[in-house]
């Protein structure tokens, strides 16, 4: 018991915990899971724009799914109070990484590069900004992020969230191998 | 406090008030599963996308088979929601997918490879003390509010 409350949880257990909020969100209310629409919710809800694209009810159609996200903040809260150190990645990871000047594996992300001050050198700006700005721009266009496409989508068998996800891993697959050691290169 | 979907059709049933407790003990539970499971962990995607470990896609993959099961359980057993209302389950009859799937799909993924988070974890991240995963979702809110602006001009189909 205790080794469940401070060593990794095996994709066994995360993964069918994740797949079950499909089938429980639907048989709650009928809604289909997906997270990254409280994106617009947030914009339709504090950016005045006139567009038409953020014209509508957020309150009333992102009202159950931005009370999610506030709890996916209180439930990592939690989690980092009692959680584990290092990440349990593999050793070809680490060492990969470390050929990029990455080091430093005791926190969740890489502290040489997700920090406020490394808001300002390239790599971290780049990391955190454009690809925050991607993630935004790319989920909308999409229609879906990870949760609504790969997870809801695949679930209901779409073809349009199988598209969606192949170009998920094309994209992912080219920052990895290519603009990341572009950005990294040799160290920092 | 209680709110009506707007957008459904409107059931033959008269429909229940959705509560907004559940979503977020669901967020909660979601939460503390992605930190244990190191899905929120710029690490772990890292691992995936050079195909070095086998846990990220074993959660996705389990993922996808538990929640296709619950639709096909709920499907074939003609189960209602709780509060009676229409469930929002896709009836699309088959056509070749848009543009807007594999561009809007690589422009999501090359965030993901750089940011190593997508959406759900965003929120996490920020909850597990990398408060600087605010300016990730300050900028996210920019790509999304430019898609907004742009998108009569991109191509959808």
């Amino acid at each position: 018991m205790m080794s469940f409350l401070t060593q990794p949880w095996p994709w066994y257990v995360a993964g069918p915990a994740i797949g079950l909020t499909v089938p429980l969100v639907y048989l709650y209310a009928g809604r289909k899971w997906g997270i990254s629409s409280t994106f617009r919710d947030v914009c339709a809800a504090t950016i005045p724009s006139g567009l038409d694209y953020f014209d509508y009810s957020w309150r009333h159609l992102g009202g159950w799914r931005l009370t999610m996200a506030a709890g996916l903040m209180i439930g990592g809260f939690v989690a980092a109070l009692t959680g584990p150190g290092d990440v349990a990645i593999s050793e070809a990871t680490r060492a990969d990484l470390g050929g990029l000047g990455i080091n430093d594996f005791s926190g969740v992300v890489p502290s040489e590069l997700f920090s406020w001050s490394a808001l300002a050198t390239v790599p971290g700006f780049v990391l955190i900004v454009v690809g925050g700005f991607l993630v935004g721009f790319g989920t909308r266009y999409a229609n879906g992020c990870t949760s609504g496409h790969a997870i809801s989508g695949l679930s209901a068998l779409r073809v349009t969230s199988l598209v969606a996800v192949i170009g998920f891993f094309i994209g992912g697959l080219v920052s990895t191998h290519l603009l990341l050691p572009m950005l990294l290169g040799g160290g920092m | 406090m209680a709110i009506e979907p707007q957008n459904l059709q409107s059931s033959s049933m008269t429909t229940k008030p959705e509560r907004l407790w559940p979503y977020l003990v669901i967020g909660i539970v979601l939460g503390i599963v992605f930190t244990r499971a190191e899905v929120v962990s710029w690490f772990r995607i890292q691992e995936m996308f050079r195909f070095q470990a086998f846990h990220m896609y074993g959660i996705i993959g389990s993922a996808v088979a538990v929640g296709a099961i619950g639709i096909q359980v709920i499907k074939r057993m003609g189960l209602r929601s709780m509060t009676h209302h229409p469930l929002e389950l896709p009836t699309e009859s088959f056509k070749a997918p848009g543009s807007q799937y594999w561009l809007g799909g690589i422009a999501f993924g090359l965030g993901w490879g750089l940011l190593g988070a997508c959406p759900g974890p965003i929120y996490v991240l920020f909850g597990n003390g990398v408060t600087v995963m605010a300016a990730a979702f300050a900028s996210a809110l920019a790509g999304v509010w430019t898609y907004g602006a742009l998108r009569h001009r991109l191509p959808h189909s």
